[in-house]
This record gives C-alpha cells, structure tokens and sequence, in this order.
C-alpha cells in the first residue's frame, strides 16, 4: 500500500509499487494535464512537483512517492493563476501545448528556489524540458515575467 | 512534366486573374497580435490530447517489432506473452484477421495517406527492421509492453541493400518529382562551368531526421458494430486517415470518424496513416473494446518515418561581376522498397537564381528500410544547406560578400519556368536583415575574430518554400442570434490555425471574434487535406470566404424578397459585409443578420463550398523567401560550436497574426539549428536498424542551446493569394543549416559539407 497526497487529496494505491507515478496519475486519477514524452526522463514532459521539487513521474515509481505531496500541473492553482501559468497565458508561450504542462511546472520549481533568476538559471533549469515547437524564447521571458522581472 | 500539364499551363497563362482579396488590407483583426484561443487551456492541462480521452472499458495495445531488415518469420513464439496477467489477446501473421494495402500517399491531391505497400501482420514476410511483427492488447499499457517484449520470433534473413552510401550508385531517376520534371536543363553547362572566373564544385551530405514531436503517436479505436468506427487520433491529416483506414478494413469511408483536435506537434511525421492506427483499430475489432494503442517513443522510430538521408553535388561558376553562368545541382535521395517519396531537394535553385547554363535533378534509390516521409520543409531544408554553402564558397573566390553576390544573380521571373513571380522581395527582406543583423561590420575575412578561446563567425543564407494550395471544402453558418460558425476537416498541431481562422471568420463577416467559432479537426467535417507543405491557412481561408459568400448572397436573396428590408434593390455587388450584417457599400445603410434572419423566420443559412484546383499556381512563380543571419561561435580547442545570433528576414506575404507567426518562424529557425549542429537518425548500416531511437542518442535543441532569435518581415501582401497571404510552418527552417555552416566558415576558414556540424568536423 502506497498513501501520498496529490493536490491536497490523500490517496492510497494498492497496486504494483514499482508502477510509474506517471500512469498513477493519468490512468487511476483520469488528470491528464502531465503528459507522457519519452518514459526515461529525457524530456520533461511528465514533470509533476514532489514535494515542491520538479521532478520527472515518468521514471518515478509509485514507492518513491510514499509519503510525498504531489503537485500536478491540475493542482498548481485552484483558478490556473499561479504566476507562472498568468506569465505563460501573456507571453502567449504555448504552440502545440503538449510540453507545457512539464515546462510550467520546472518553472515553478525554479521560482520557488530562486525568485528572481537570470537567463543562465533558467537555460541550467529549463534545459531538461524540451519543447519540439521552439517555444524556448517566450519561456525565458514568461519566467522572468512570473519573477516581476520584466512586462508582458 | 506531362503534355496535359504543359497544355493547361499555356491555357491558364493567358486566364485572367482572380481579383486580389478585398480583405488584403483589411485589419479589424487580421494582421493583429491576437493571444491564441486555446492558451488558457494549455497552460492548465486541459487540452485534451489524443492520448488524454475518457473511455470507459478501455483496454490497451502495444507491438513487437522485427529486428531484421529484410526476409522471412519463420517462427514466433507468444506463449509467454499470452500468459502474464491481464494479457487479452496476441495477433501475429498466423492469426491476424486480413487487411488491405491501402493507397499510399499522393500528391496531396488526394485523400490517400498510405504509408507503405508492405502488408503490416497479414505475413511472414519482413521489408525493413522494425517492422510490427506481433499486436498484443492487455488490459493495463505496462501489461501490454511487458507481453510485447516477451515475443520471440526467429527469422531466415534474405539479402539486402540497407546502407544508403552502397545505394546511391543504383539510383534511378524518377519519372516526377511531386509533379515536375525530376531533371531541368539548359545550355551547355559543363562549357560554362570550365569557361569562367571563379568556380566551386563541393558535394554535400545529410542525414537521415526525425521529426520528434513530443506528442507520441497514438490512437484511441472504438468500433459501433461492423461497420463504424471512431478514432482519436494524433493526426495531422484527420479526413486522410478517415480514407486510408476505411481502405484497410473495407468500410465506406464516412463510417470512420478521425476525431484530432489538438495535436501534440506533427512536423510532418503525422500527415499518413502509420501503421498504429490500423492495428489500434484491428485491436478493438477482435476485442469487442476500445482500444488505445499509445506508442512509446522507441516505437515511434520503428514505424514512423523520418526524413531521407542525400548527398548532393553543387557545381557553380560565375564571371568577374559575379553573374552565375553555369548551375548545377544534382544528387541522390533514399525512398524505401516498399513507399516511394522522392524528397524535392532539387527545387530550391528552380525558382532561386538567374542562370545562364543549368542542370538541376535528383535520382532516388531503394532501400530496405522504414519507408521516409515529408519532414518540415521536405527538400527545400535539405535543398537549401547545400545550394546556400555553395552559394557562400563561391563567394570567397570571387572576394565578394555573400549577400551581393545573391543579390547579382536576382532573376524578374522564374529562371526555369520563365512563369512571373506573384510576389518576390527578396532584396527587401536581405536590406531589412543586413540593418537588423548589423551584417555591414562584419569582417570579410575569414578566421579573423576571436574572443578568448573562442572563434567568432556571422554566415548567411537564402531561405525559400512555394506556396501550396489545396482544394479544400468548407461550411459557413450564420445563425439568427447574430453568430456565426466555419467548419472543415483541418488541423491545429500548433500553429495557431483556430484562432486565424477565427480573425479571418470575424472580418470577413463583419462579426466580432467573440460571435464567431471555428471548428476543425474532425474527419466528419467538410474535407480538408494534410495540414502540410504550408498550404492549411490560404486554402481553408479561400474555402471559408467563397461558402461565406454563398451564406452572404442567401441572406440578400432573403432581405431582397421583403419590402421592408433597406436591401431589397441592393445587388451582391453592391453591399458588404460589416457591423454584423450587410450593408450598402456607398449609402452605408443595411441590416443586421439577425434581422434578416429573424424577419424571414429561419434559425440560420448555412453553405458547403469546395475550392477549385489552384490554377494561379500554374501561371505564377509562386514562394516565400528568407534571409537568415546567423552569428556563431567555435570553441578553439573542443570544436563545439555556438549559435549566438539570430536574425531571421522573411518575404512571406501579408503577416496575419504576428505574434502567432513569429512562432512558426522561431520554431522553424530551431529546428534547423538541431539540423546544422545535432540531429542525426543513425542506422546501422549492416541490419537497417536505427542505433539512436530516443532523446538521450537524438539531441533536438534544447533551451540553452538557442538565443534570443530576432524576426522581421516584409509583410508584403501577395496579390494572388487569399488574404494576400502564405503559409509560414516551414519557410523558417529553410536556409538555416547554410547559414550555420557558413559562418562555422567564416570563424574558423573550415568549410563543414557533412550535417551535422558535430566536433569531431571541426577538431
């Protein structure tokens, strides 16, 4: 039995615990926002926050979340206005959009350990979280736009 | 080119033009900064991508692929698949059910999106490495990959060619490429290559890509009975799908519904039918349940191919001034032996230069591997890396700067066609980048700046892609409470198509963007092609704006019946569409649509309407051109090279929404520097097997690999064209690769003709 808390809800799982918190997440708890890219943390994609770090639940397994506070990109803010995701919707960041969810949660991670980063903090931060569409400029500014920064 | 082409291309030259759009300078929305529709839905997570969809009772497929090129099963063992738990069923070519070859992919004039003529499981028969050769459906995904990987088949292997260097010496000639001549020719052009001032004469390689999007291929099947079937699919294609499946499985093709509204990226890896989707719906058929059949990434390399790899040679001499005498651009692509997909390489220099003497064609060779496909900017990304290296050479002979010398060869009309040019500005766009870029400080000099350890270089080069058009159908509906709604089969990966469409939708009808919607991305609606060779925004606009004036005349027809309308003596000519209704184009009276409607008592009027075969393409010379700039810098010691600077300057028609289109441009931009610096799909060359099936061994850019990017435009409309505009999903990455190698030239004087421009090149 595995019991985590994810977006403020105790769960318990009583499946296999090697299982990636990844499937947990979409296939058992139907939030799709996290999105499956590689399975071998590769690309960031899947980035969830485990205990407000980001992390990659594509290569979690379900024993390594015992205990933990998940955040999914559905339990970043009740409004989806986290800063970040306000950044993103003005800097109108996304193309195809599947990326965004893992990149908006890195980013996150990032602001909450340094709230005001420079561009080499965010291409170290962001530089496991790739994005096929080239969006890579817009999220430079949309962080520094979460961090107050700079304007839209 | 066939004589029936040769003839209607003389008949439509002496056609008159289509006047140009009246909404070319209109811009209550069009040519405005307008935030994407779908933003806030992808910053929450809830798009809902194919993979994401709710359906109950859901069970899951997963394959097995050959690990031989070519050759014979000649035996599979699936016991211990069809033991682990939660193992449904096992299909392999002893038991699976038959299916049709479907059409393999045309011209894009057609609905077929084949990918391949090889049967997929229907036998024992092996074409490349990699093949699905068993289907297995589990009721958990990780249930299904863990039987899939517990399949065991042994093979008798047969003799094949699966290295495209030992190929190349049996290349063919096509019969067309895409419809032109596979070779073009005039002159003497050897006598002007040996009777000039200053010549090079360099050939090329590149590598086979893939295109990675970040979505995976996948597909959801539900069957309703027999004969209907649902699909949700990644799909950049939906109603191509819908044919090319109801061929499989001998459906009619309206009872296969493709559902994609939003697509995780496609780049063209998306645009045929791969063989996942048959065998999704194949699952759900002999399951009785739906089926997702999500393909994980290695899989994704296996079956869905990427772009071929060529080699290509560039002959070019010029006299004294500069003016290019003799041309020639020649070489080899690889197809497949089971598809056939000769990759345009050659266009570029068609429509590019002024040329006394030329010879430009392409021959194509077999091999025994995954069939190859379209890839962003098919031919003219590949075309354009060695054309504008060897554009950039010439110019060191002649101590000449690169942009003049491009700028020297300018032709008034098409070089080979001789056909004029809808709308070119090119010297435009190269004046606007060389200010942006600063490109007038740059030293002539090669291998003259440095900066600690590292070498600095600015290269430059001509970007180019035609303009396509697609007959395209569509449906326009004004409705009695004053909205409006379009609908066609078309798709949005991300380029902002719906929120285009949407500006378009608004100003053509005179409707605020709130009262308007566009709907798409469903195989059920009027017919749209593949959303590829940068045709989806002008066709589905012209597609929009001839049904919305059938929707206008109806609505006339109505107010012209009653007396106590202000346009009963108005004709069609006559009024225009505005402030939610029609109204006189002089006098400025009218009225709403509402009240037009609501008077006649009908709840809407609606039309269908399908555009005809693009004839403006036959008469015109029709392409968007860049001018990309690029500062680099190489490290002294290791080799690795930096792009620093970008500035990008595009001719690409009228703008429609800049912000979306600096987007594409960007997006463009970064592909082609994974292109120049990183991107290789490696086979290995005994078994036709890819070595690098994942994002750890395929390196796309990252975000500390790419600066900020500079974009200018000329935003001139083209007269020719719906809204005067062009498609831009892939002129970005055209130019890009000649313009990295030129200035890894130009900082270290080592000229890199082999993509990519890795390390060891430059060691």
């Amino acid at each position: 039995m595995v019991k985590l808390r994810i977006n403020g809800v105790n769960r318990q799982f009583d499946g296999d615990p090697d299982m990636p918190l990844l499937w947990y997440v979409r296939d058992n708890l139907e939030m799709t926002g996290t999105k499956y890219g590689c399975g071998m943390g590769l690309c960031g994609a899947c980035t969830v926050l485990v205990d407000g770090k980001a992390t990659r639940s594509c290569v979690t397994p379900m024993k390594a979340a015992a205990g933990k506070k998940i955040t999914t990109i559905e339990g970043l803010h009740p409004k989806g206005e986290h800063p970040v995701q306000t950044a993103w919707r003005e800097c109108a960041v996304a193309q195809c959009g599947y990326c965004q969810s893992g990149q908006i949660m890195q980013a996150a991670s990032l602001l909450s350990e340094k709230p005001k980063p420079t561009d080499k903090d965010i291409d170290d931060a962001m530089q496991g979280n790739i994005c096929r569409c080239g969006t890579y400029q817009r999220i430079r500014k949309a962080i520094h736009v979460a961090a107050g920064q700079v304007k839209a | 080119m066939s004589i029936l082409n040769k003839v209607i291309r003389s008949v439509v030259q002496v056609m008159p033009d289509q006047a140009p759009d009246e909404l070319i300078a209109s811009n209550r929305y069009l040519g405005r900064s307008i935030n994407r529709l779908n933003g806030p839905d992808k910053v929450t997570g809830k798009a809902t991508f194919t993979a994401d969809y709710p359906v109950a009772n859901l069970a899951h497929a997963a394959l097995a692929y050959s690990t031989i090129a070519k050759g014979r099963i000649t035996s599979i063992d699936t016991k211990a698949a069809e033991a682990l738990p939660g193992v449904i069923l096992v299909l392999t070519h002893e038991n699976a059910p038959e299916m049709k070859v479907p059409k393999e992919f045309g011209d894009g004039s057609s609905n077929d999106a084949g990918t391949t003529q090889a049967k997929i499981l229907n036998t024992d028969h092996v074409s490349w490495n990699g093949q699905p050769i068993a289907l297995v459906v589990a009721e958990t995904p990780e249930q299904a990959e863990a039987a899939a990987a517990r399949i065991h088949a042994t093979y008798e292997k047969e003799d094949c060619v699966t290295s495209f260097e030992a190929a190349i010496g049996d290349a063919k000639q096509p019969k067309a490429i895409m419809g032109e001549d596979p070779e073009v020719t005039r002159g003497d052009v050897e006598q002007a290559l040996s009777q000039s001032a200053a010549r090079i004469d360099l050939t090329f390689t590149t590598p086979p890509h893939n295109h990675n999007a970040i979505e995976p291929h996948a597909c959801i099947a539900q069957w309703d009975g027999k004969d209907d079937l649902t699909l949700y699919d990644t799909s950049q294609f939906t109603a191509g799908v819908a044919t090319t499946i109801a061929q499989v499985f001998g459906l009619k093709a309206d009872h296969v519904r493709v559902v994609a509204p939003y697509v995780g990226g496609g780049f063209g890896g998306k645009g045929g039918a791969w063989p996942y989707i048959q065998l999704c719906a194949l699952a759900a058929r002999e399951t009785g349940r739906p089926v997702r059949l999500a393909m994980t990434r290695e899989g994704v390399f296996r079956i869905v191919g990427g772009r071929t790899p060529s080699q290509q040679r560039v002959a070019i001499s010029a006299d004294d001034a500069g003016k290019f005498l003799g041309f020639v651009h020649e070489g080899v692509t690889a197809q497949s032996t089971h598809n056939h997909f000769p990759e345009q390489f050659s266009f570029p220099p068609r429509h590019l230069y002024s040329m006394e003497a030329y010879r430009i064609g392409q021959k194509v060779t077999d091999l025994s591997r995954v069939a190859n496909t379209f890839m962003r900017a098919p031919g003219e990304s590949i075309g354009t890396f060695a054309v504008e290296s060897g554009i950039d050479a010439l110019a060191y002979e002649l101590k000449m700067c690169p942009v003049a010398l491009r700028m020297r060869n300018e032709p008034d009309a098409d070089p080979v066609s001789g056909s004029p040019f809808s709308s070119r500005h090119m010297r435009k766009a190269y004046e606007m980048g060389v200010e942006r870029f600063g490109w007038k400080s740059r030293p002539a000099e090669p291998r003259s700046q440095r900066d600690g350890d590292w070498w600095i270089g600015q290269g430059v080069a001509t970007g180019t892609y035609p303009v396509y058009r697609m007959v395209t159908a569509a449906r326009v509906r004004i409705s009695a409470d004053g909205t409006a709604v379009a609908q066609t089969s078309c798709q949005e990966m991300g380029m902002g198509t719906e929120t285009v469409q949407t500006q378009h939708l608004a100003e053509r009808l005179g409707l605020p963007m709130s009262k308007v919607r566009f709907e798409y991305g469903d195989s059920t609606l009027p017919y749209a092609g593949v959303a590829g060779g940068s045709s989806q925004t002008v066709s589905v606009a012209l597609a929009v704006q001839e049904a919305g004036a059938k929707v206008l005349k109806e609505l006339l027809a109505l107010a012209q019946k009653d007396e106590r309308s202000p346009l009963r003596e108005a004709n069609f000519e006559d009024v225009v569409a505005k402030d939610e209704g029609i109204f006189w184009r002089v006098s400025g009276g009218g009225e709403s649509y509402a009240a037009i409607l609501s008077r006649a008592g009908k709840d809407f009027v609606e039309a269908d309407h399908k555009t005809g075969a693009p004839m403006e393409l036959l008469k015109y010379s029709m392409h968007s051109y860049a001018a990309q700039f690029c500062e680099v810098r190489v490290h002294a010691l290791s080799g690795e090279v930096r792009v620093q600077r970008w500035v990008g300057s595009f001719d690409t028609g009228r703008i429609l929404n800049p912000k979306m289109a600096v987007s594409q441009f960007r997006g463009g931009i970064i592909m082609g520097i994974g292109m120049a610096l990183t991107e290789e799909t490696m086979f290995d060359d005994r078994t036709g097997r890819i070595m690098n099936p994942s994002l750890a061994e395929y390196h796309v850019p990252v975000q500390a690999d790419i600066p900020d990017i500079e974009v200018v435009y000329t935003n001139e409309p083209d007269p020719h064209t719906p809204l005067g505009a062009h498609g831009i999903g892939e002129i970005g990455i055209t130019g890009v690769a000649a313009a990295v190698a030129n200035a890894v030239y130009h900082a270290t004087g080592k000229r890199v003709t082999s993509l990519p421009i890795t390390l060891d090149k430059l060691m």
